[in-house]
């Protein structure tokens, strides 16, 4: 059986809580004080997901980058290579917030978006 | 001289939504003055996501959420100006700026809006001895550097202080390619949020070290290295300690101290404990008509709670031009109804924002803002209005890095018409 | 081939080259690091002194007091920041007063007016916040504060308007006698010159013995010091020294000419010349020591910490003249405190050996004046005004702690012997030297550096050499 040691995020409090696993299977949640932490803990476990935020050049624009965001959560795995494949993207102003500057990052489904104008 | 009824220092996410709330309140004449080259202030390298939960109940980034500000500005027609650095408000609120297109020029405020936001403690402050080769940031600094100008301060870090900017830094630089050794904090706890320490060091397997600092800065063009050590309770190193590092970068999230030149400049009084503006219920300083919110009146670590509070800010300095009007119209002073109660913070409460009430021009809820000293698991929030004890809320945790709040009901504190002090406290039963 | 090459852009080296410039001569200035004033010319008290520490009849004492009558008229010429404040030798011990009579006998021996003992109820009256025990301080009214950094800048950048060739990044390895004079290797190729003036700081025992049989010895003396905010700065009004003495030399607090609070130094000797790394232990023996003459010293308000080596010959006396073994070859070593006050009489002093040695003559071109960056905060409104609609560089601020604007950075990298690095800027405009240390202003200035010089941002330095700011762009290594 195996054990996973996390510390939930849920609020200030970061009760340390323990997912016991048989396999792919959540045997318990324990540790947490409340649902939120046991709601963290099983998708913690089994689809962590992150948003990635990143910066690309922008040509044209009152700035020298503008930042962007995977639109929705990607897997925690696949953050290097969202970003790689973001590595010498360079859009032309203008620009604005909520663009797509990538489609479907490193093969997530999810596209990159502006987060600022330029 | 130009007139405005309300002049507002600072374009970041106080001076915004003190401007839009304002206007909503019925005040037209608004100039808000920005020194830098567009609205939005330091969250336009806050490029990180976690803003907005509580305003706008999505996550935003940074820019995205100044962004919203910045339209509801443009649609009220706020006026705005940019690339102005404030150079001196006199305490007859005559505002003195300077840009190279306006020149040198003055401006009269009915009210002025003190929201010109905070800046990093340097390694100065810290007196860490060694050398001073490049190298050394402020972890603001490379945020600049890496979110709005693309470069890389540098290839291996080391963080001292892990405050919220420090801990994002440290997940911005990995993401860019840098490595990241190590963070190391001073104090026996971190000074930032849960959700930062486990989605910036964990996920990329960075360690931070409780009581630690630096004691050695190597390299005398460019940052080698650093020593490490751990500290004892008075945080002092403790000798025999002692880590050694490469690195060629040292970044640095040492704390925030309030921007108060300006305000300082004019009269307006201090707090030693927030290095912000001392304020009353309306945010009001000992100057008549002079209002202050977001990070120049206390760091805050939310940005929705600047937006809150700033929205008040704006109201009251609104209602406080508004007022000046018919007092004029009417040839009278201002009056003096209600009384004024000081709020007390003691037993680990570090200070309260505001600091003192008065209990007829307090709004139906006012909320009090506070800090405290130390951590404290499973404790209570009491209010007290004198010796009777009006509030007493459990928490499991409660942590200095962790802005904390009671809201005070105004009716409830006119049921006590000899009200001579309200205290706010920790107690453990 | 050089009339005269003199190793060392600090403030002796620089002061004899200005000197120099008044007769017709070439001259040139080599000089390791990327800007003038990189050594112990940067990192000083920045006093002038009033003249009575060095004994009686010594080179030290009368340069000093020479080199501070010279100092208002000087600073007027050159446009640099200098104050006649004033400064207070304070005695604690009723015991010590002999040692304080000492003092004053020598000074008057050494001809420093104005010198007077004042007893404790003055003494408070001067200044308020003077520790409770001083019992009676020796008043100087003639000692100064000056700007270490303008005033080296100043004479470096008059000496190259009258024609003196500055060449940075060029190390002194080997010196070597010919026909016609010296031979200097250099990592930069060889330079020849007939006489050579070696100002070369700490390092002037290294470049004498390569020409000279009669070794001497420099040894670095470290002195850590803390700067304070401006907001302190008026903490006390003049110099304060501790009188030497059973409690050890003490530290000295004072005012700075731009307004902040300056406490220090330490006296650590070292090995190492590029030793100017603080120590914990010198920087809480400033911080203890200098409360024990001035009392409620705000510490909080440190801004930053430095040290300066200084260059201390093992007789504690200037050593200026011809070497005795290398004709053509002079000395301007042991230039340890007061040689910064002293350095104006060194400059003239120097260019009067030179000047017997080659027989030069007068150069009817020299122009003796040189304006400074201007400084808007000093301007009344409608100049300032004036100046803004002149050039809007000026209404724009780069540096929001010191209230520099970018005409003033601009006016510091485009003048002669113009600001590379960020150090340099700092040094000329102060941009970067404010309390929140160049957080804000780095960037920008970084910015303003590469379009100015043409260079990429990534090359930009803090102070030359491998003290590169960025070290690359964003994924470069992904």
């Amino acid at each position: 059986m195996g054990k996973r040691e996390l510390i939930c995020i849920g609020c200030p409090m970061g009760c340390p809580v323990t997912v016991e696993m048989e396999g792919d299977e959540i045997v318990s949640v324990s540790g947490n004080t409340c649902p939120r932490g046991d709601a963290y803990a099983r998708k913690e476990v089994t689809n962590p997901t992150r948003i990635v935020t990143s910066t690309v050049k922008v040509e044209g624009g009152l700035v020298e980058m503008i930042s962007v965001k995977t639109k929705e959560d990607i897997p925690k795995d696949k953050i290097f290579d969202c970003v790689r494949a973001l590595k010498g993207v360079t859009v032309k102003a203008p620009v604005h917030i909520g663009d797509v500057i990538l489609a479907d990052v490193a093969g997530t489904g999810v596209d990159v978006v502006a987060t600022r104008n330029a | 001289m130009k007139t405005y009824d309300i002049v507002i220092i600072g374009g970041g996410p106080a001076g915004l939504s003190a401007a839009v709330s304002a206007k909503k309140s019925g005040t037209d004449s608004i100039l808000i003055l920005e020194r830098d080259k567009e609205l939005g202030g330091i969250l336009n390298q806050c490029i990180h996501n976690g803003f907005g939960l509580h305003t706008f109940k999505e996550e935003l980034t940074g820019p995205e959420y100044a962004g919203r500000f910045i339209e509801q500005v443009q649609e009220l027609q706020i006026e705005y100006k940019l690339h102005t650095m404030v150079m001196d408000i006199s305490s007859d609120k005559v505002v003195t700026a300077m840009n190279s297109t306006d020149g040198l020029f003055e401006i009269r405020a009915g009210a002025v809006i003190l929201a010109m936001g905070c800046r990093e403690r340097s390694r100065g402050a810290l007196n860490i001895p060694g050398y001073r080769p490049a190298g050394i940031f402020s972890a603001g600094t490379a945020q600049r550097l890496v979110n709005m100008e693309g470069y890389l301060p540098g290839r291996k870090v080391v963080i001292l202080g892990s405050g919220d900017i420090g801990l994002i830094m440290a997940r911005r630089m990995t993401l860019e390619g840098a490595q990241v050794q190590v963070v190391a904090e001073l104090m026996p706890y971190s000074g930032g949020l849960k959700r930062n320490i486990v989605q910036c060091l964990d996920d990329y397997g960075i360690p931070l070290k409780l009581s630690h600092t630096v004691v050695e800065i190597r390299g005398k063009e460019r940052v080698e290295g650093i020593t490490l050590a751990q500290v004892d309770e008075k945080g002092r190193p403790v000798a025999g300690t002692e880590e050694e590092y490469e690195c060629d970068t040292l970044l640095l999230s040492v704390g925030l101290i309030p921007e108060n030149e300006l305000s300082g400049g004019m009269g307006v009084e201090l707090s030693r404990v927030t290095s912000g503006p001392v304020v009353n219920e309306s945010l009001e300083t000992n100057i008549e008509g002079v209002f202050a919110c977001g990070n120049v009146l206390h760091v805050h670590d939310l940005v929705d709670f600047v937006s809150e509070e700033a929205a008040a800010a704006g109201r009251n300095a609104a209602r406080y031009v508004q007022e000046a009007g018919s007092r004029k119209a009417q040839g009278t002073d201002k009056e003096a109804a209600g009384r004024t109660v000081e709020i007390c913070a003691v037993d680990g409460v570090r200070y309260t924002v505001p600091s003192r009430i008065n209990t007829e021009r307090m709004e139906d809820i006012q909320t009090v803002r506070f800090r405290v000293g130390g951590v404290y698991k499973n404790c209570f929030v009491s209010v007290y209005l004198d010796e009777e004890r009006i509030l007493h809320r459990k928490r499991p945790v409660m942590a200095p890095g962790e802005m904390e709040e009671v809201k005070l009901k105004r009716e409830e504190l006119l049921r006590h018409p000899d009200l001579k002090a309200i205290t706010v406290k920790v107690e453990e039963v | 081939m050089y009339d005269v090459i003199i190793i060392g852009a600090g403030v002796s080296g620089c002061a004899s080259a200005r000197e120099l410039s008044r007769y017709r001569a070439k001259v040139c200035v080599l000089e390791k690091a990327e800007d003038v004033c990189c050594g112990t010319s940067k990192a000083n008290s920045a006093i002038a002194h009033a003249g009575y520490d060095a004994p009686a009849g010594s080179l030290m004492a009368k340069l000093n007091v020479q080199g501070n009558r010279m100092m208002e008229r000087l600073s007027q010429e050159l446009d640099f920041a200098f104050r006649r404040i004033g400064s207070l030798v304070i005695c604690r011990d009723r015991e010590e007063m002999p040692n304080l009579q000492a003092l004053y006998d020598r000074g008057v021996a050494n001809g420093v007016e104005g010198l007077r003992i004042v007893e404790q109820e003055e003494l408070r009256r001067m200044e308020p916040h003077i520790s409770e025990d001083a019992v009676a301080a020796l008043y100087a009214p003639t000692a100064g504060i000056v700007c270490p950094f303008g005033m080296n800048i100043a004479f470096a950048e008059n000496a190259a308007v009258n024609g003196v060739t500055f060449r940075f990044d060029t190390e002194v390895q080997d010196i070597r006698r010919t026909e016609r004079g010296w031979l200097i290797e250099t990592n930069q190729g060889p330079f020849e010159a007939k006489c050579v003036v070696n100002a070369a700081g700490v390092y002037a025992d290294v470049i004498h013995n390569m020409v000279s049989e009669q070794k001497i010895r420099i040894t670095p003396r470290r002195g850590d010091y803390c700067l304070l905010d401006k907001s302190a700065g008026s903490h006390v009004s003049r110099v304060i020294f501790a009188l030497p003495g059973k409690y050890g030399k003490g530290v000295l607090v004072t005012p700075t000419v731009h307004g902040n609070l300056l406490i220090g130094p330490t006296a650590i000797d070292t090995e190492d010349k590029e030793g100017v790394n603080t120590t914990r232990a010198g920087l809480d023996q400033v911080l203890e020591k200098a409360g024990e003459n001035v009392k409620d010293l705000p510490m909080r308000s440190v801004i930053t910490s430095f040290a300066g080596l200084r260059a201390h010959e093992e007789h504690h006396e200037f050593r200026i003249g011809e070497v005795e073994d290398a004709a053509g070859f002079v000395d301007c070593a042991g230039i340890e405190s007061p040689g910064l006050t002293a350095s104006p009489a060194i400059g003239v002093m120097v260019s009067e050996i030179v000047r017997k040695i080659l027989q030069l003559e007068e150069n009817p071109a020299f122009v003796g004046t040189r304006k400074g960056i201007v400084n808007p905060q000093e301007m009344p409104m409608e100049e300032r005004r004036q100046l803004i609609r002149e050039n809007p560089a000026y209404g724009n601020i780069i540096c929001r702690c010191e209230m520099v604007t970018e005409g003033e950075i601009l006016d510091a990298i485009r003048r002669p012997l113009g600001a590379r690095s960020l150090d340099g800027v700092k040094r000329r405009t102060r941009a970067g030297m404010g309390r929140c240390q160049a957080g804000f202003c780095s960037p920008r200035v970084m910015e303003i550096l590469a379009r100015e010089c043409g260079k990429d941002i990534s090359e930009i330095t803090k102070a030359g050499g491998a003290s590169k700011i960025v070290v690359g762009v964003n994924k470069d290594s992904l």
